[in-house]
């Protein structure tokens, strides 16, 4: 899993049928020193927000998993909030 | 899931089985702010309905081939939306 930051959304009318009725976030990869990395589009199982640090998990088996769906067209889900995030010892700000 | 913008299309008549009627769009991959990053790749059509000039997302690797109906298919690439609006925060408060 990746932690990240939840930086906008993405509306789409026509997608593939799973994707209907679920929310897309943009979220910021982060690398160890919590600079931006590339980004995700990912499904949000977690009721996540805009500003939220969130951990993105990005592989298709487990988020089929997630979704209980044994097919399907799905790689990055938010699964979680975090509330508090330590690197090498120090704090790291998290919304 | 990342966004791309539809550039061109690829025909092409002999195919690994399996492929037949799948349409390829050229893309070329954007960044959150829509600027073009990275090489462009051909990707699946899983939609049938995307099209040159249109801002869609993809999703990569494996799970590609599962948006299409047959999902044991060499595909590593697939348009699975079109994107309506892309709302980004520019300044998130920490």
């Amino acid at each position: 899993m990746k932690v990240a930051r939840v930086v906008g959304t993405v509306v789409s009318t026509v997608s593939i049928p799973l994707l209907d009725g679920q929310r897309l976030l943009v979220c910021d990869l982060q690398d160890v020193d919590g600079a931006t990395a590339g980004y995700t589009i990912a499904i949000d199982v977690v009721d996540a927000g805009v500003g939220d640090t969130v951990l993105i998990l990005d592989e298709g088996n487990s988020a089929r998993q997630v979704l209980d769906l044994e097919h399907g067209a799905i790689r990055a889900l938010v699964v979680g909030i975090v509330d508090e995030l330590v690197v090498d010892g120090a704090s790291r700000t998290v919304v | 899931m990342q966004l791309a913008t539809v550039i061109g299309s690829v025909v092409a008549s002999e195919k690994v089985p399996g492929l037949e009627g799948v349409r390829f769009l050229v893309i070329q991959p954007l960044d959150k702010k829509q600027q073009p990053s990275g090489s462009t790749v051909v990707a699946a059509d899983a939609l049938h309905t995307a099209g040159p000039g249109q801002l869609v997302f993809f999703v990569s690797s494996r799970e590609a081939a599962e948006a299409l109906e047959e999902r044991w298919v060499p595909v590593d690439h697939a348009i699975v939306g079109i994107v309506d609006e892309v709302n980004l925060v520019d300044e998130v408060i920490v």
